[in-house]
């Protein structure tokens, strides 16, 4: 199982492409099982949940790249689903402002995470708790709408490539050129990989933290949004599942939870694929409904497994 | 003098003092009804959330990354368990007790299989495994509508003199857990591990064998907590075990455990325990909505969390 220490690029280059390669094989997997959904309409329906999902890995992504860890991104994306199926509908400019507040907010998390050096893994924790508070103070029943531009947004028809694909595509390359190609973009990382080096050369860790921290709440005020153009109504709990989503996306798409390595453009495609296998998958393969959450819990085991295999950076003994 | 300067650089000191403020501001809304009352009912309800949160505090403490997110499904499945092999009768209470803790023993193994056989993280390695414990949970308990033994049902609940029963043993527990982590080989190999993996397998700890008795040891914890719920609440459930993610981290941190590990604290456990199930019972005594009670809940812990700082954590 073990490639041989002699060839580190080989290595390198099989871990990059692996989250592509677990793509293709749930791609395959469902044109075994139905070839019609291999098509422009099948896509579209598949790849339905895809843009809310991929847009969630992103902002995780951002947490894990300053070394952190956010638990209450799905919480959060549910609430700015239900501002955005109530206030953004009713009075946008309302809407707007709070939906700015949530980034302010977020921005403000990653201040005090830095300053009083807190475990993010419990502030998170404890933050869900006041997202899923605030989503229910303001809908208390499942309920709203999505404003109409975002509503026909979601729904839009591009010929030949289905929007769900063309929105992934523009989100990696966005991402990708935005965390690796600027320089910024490499400080950002830099916190994670070696803080004090990046504080030695004069950064600000407290600025690099706010940043990560706020660009986390942007891209999820986005999923929160583009979810509710979906679904059309919200409820409090939408977003939970999404935690979970999003942390196994960026890790299967070749990211870490230490030192600042992610890969924007794995973490998509990840996110891409547990969208496919989360459900379209489970359901050609007619496993039962007691089983789908197990069966989700299983493929995750696996490509992560596979992963590790491959990218195995030497044992502890 | 002294002696009280030496308990307030305590760090678990602040979780007890916690607790004591939120039951003061309780029982001053009440004007001092039922102050004993509430007492006991705490002491009562924060036992299942200390021997979960003994278990995460095992588990936290082996360093970075290392945490269990598959108590809530161990306990929903373990109680389903328990109960189906109690079948009400109360000759087969310790029968069913083992096997809770059988079940726990074999979710927590599993969990450090897919951890280090499989290299997965922890994080992701137990929630996944949550997920499948939780379709077994759903397969084997539909329906299942098995009563506890009454004589077990009644042991939960039993209370002397104001005190339950069940508190009384969980602190003659956690007194021996404290002296298990302090004073034994196997403890210490824990606060070592935490402190430096690399450095503990040097100096000859078994680091393996440790980790995989601290994982079996939080599923064990886990399980026993499920079969206890089941004979409190009347019943065993899916949902038993859903507060328990949050509430087991939760005790552990507020307590005074570090979350980059080799630092353990067992009495801020109980005192976190108390603090947050007479928060609970603080907000519901002041009657707030349940959206108002989550979103208090989480701006406490949070300003708690931070108040309380911490080292330059890992996470």
């Amino acid at each position: 199982m073990v490639l041989p220490q002699a060839l580190p690029h080989i290595r390198r280059l099989m871990r990059a492409l692996l989250p592509a390669f677990s793509l293709v094989l749930v791609l395959g997997a469902i044109a075994y099982l139905n070839p019609r959904a291999i098509s422009y309409f099948g896509f579209n329906l598949m790849l339905n949940l895809a843009v809310p999902i991929a847009l969630a890995t992103v902002a995780q992504m951002f947490v894990i790249a300053g070394n952190d860890l956010d638990l209450s991104i799905g919480p959060f994306i549910g609430f700015a689903g239900c501002v955005t199926a109530t206030w953004l509908h009713d009075s946008p400019l309302m809407g707007a402002i709070i939906l700015a507040g949530c980034v302010a907010a977020y921005a403000a998390l990653g201040a005090l995470i830095q300053l009083r050096s807190l475990p993010s893994i419990v502030v998170t924790l404890g933050m869900s708790f006041v997202w899923q508070g605030l989503a229910i103070l303001v809908l208390p029943k499942p309920g709203g709408a999505p404003p109409d531009w975002l509503a026909s947004l979601m729904s839009l028809q591009p010929p030949l490539v289905p929007f769900p694909v063309l929105a992934a595509v523009g989100l990696a390359l966005i991402a990708w050129f935005g965390l690796m190609r600027t320089s910024y973009g490499a400080i950002l990382r830099g916190s994670g990989g070696n803080a004090s080096a990046i504080a030695r050369a004069g950064w600000s860790l407290l600025k690099i933290k706010m940043a990560l921290f706020a660009l986390a709440g942007l891209f999820g005020v986005l999923s929160g949004m583009a979810l509710i153009g979906i679904t059309t109504s919200a409820d409090a709990n939408i977003g939970n599942g999404y935690t979970l989503l999003s942390i196994a996306g960026v890790i299967l798409g070749g990211g870490e939870f230490m030192g600042g390595i992610v890969s924007p453009v794995g973490a998509v495609i990840g996110a891409l694929t547990l969208a496919l296998a989360a459900s379209p998958l489970l359901t050609f393969l007619q496993i039962p409904p007691d089983w789908q959450v197990g069966a989700n819990g299983a493929i995750l085991i696996i490509v992560l497994a596979a992963r590790a295999q491959i990218g195995r950076k030497g044992a502890l003994t | 003098m002294t002696a009280l300067k030496t308990l307030f650089a305590r760090p678990w000191i602040w979780s007890f003092v916690g607790a004591a403020l939120v039951w003061l501001a309780a029982i001053l809304f009440t004007r001092f009804n039922g102050a004993g009352g509430m007492l006991s009912a705490a002491l009562a309800l924060a036992v299942f959330t200390v021997i979960v949160g003994v278990g995460q505090m095992f588990v936290i403490t082996l360093g970075p990354g290392n945490i269990d997110l598959s108590l809530p499904a161990n306990i929903g499945l373990a109680s389903a368990v328990s109960m189906t092999v109690m079948n009400g009768s109360d000759s087969r209470i310790a029968l069913g007790l083992v096997a809770a803790l059988a079940c726990g023993f074999a979710i927590g193994a599993a969990n450090y299989l897919l951890i280090r056989a499989l290299r997965i993280p922890p994080i992701i390695a137990t929630l996944s495994s949550s997920f499948i414990i939780q379709s077994v949970d759903i397969a084997y308990g539909r329906g299942l509508q098995i009563k506890p033994p009454p004589g077990f049902a009644g042991f939960t609940e039993m209370q002397i003199a104001g005190i339950p029963v069940l508190a009384a043993l969980t602190v003659l527990f956690t007194i021996g857990a404290a002296i298990a982590l302090q004073r034994t080989i196997t403890g210490r190999s824990v606060l070592a591990i935490g402190q430096n993996m690399r450095a503990a397998y040097f100096a000859g700890i078994k680091v393996e064998r440790t980790c995989a008795a601290t994982y079996a040891l939080c599923g064990m914890l886990g399980g026993l907590d499920g079969a206890l719920l089941a004979g409190y609440f009347r019943g065993a459930n899916v949902d038993l075990g859903n507060e328990y993610l949050l509430s087991s981290i939760a005790v552990v941190v507020i307590g005074g455990t570090s979350v980059a590990g080799g630092k353990a604290n067992l009495p801020g456990v109980w005192g976190a325990a108390l603090f947050l199930v007479l928060l609970l019972t603080m907000l519901n005594t002041f009657g707030v909505s349940a959206g108002v009670r989550l979103l208090a809940t989480g701006l406490i812990i949070v300003a708690v969390i931070a108040a309380a700082g911490g080292e330059r954590a890992l996470r």
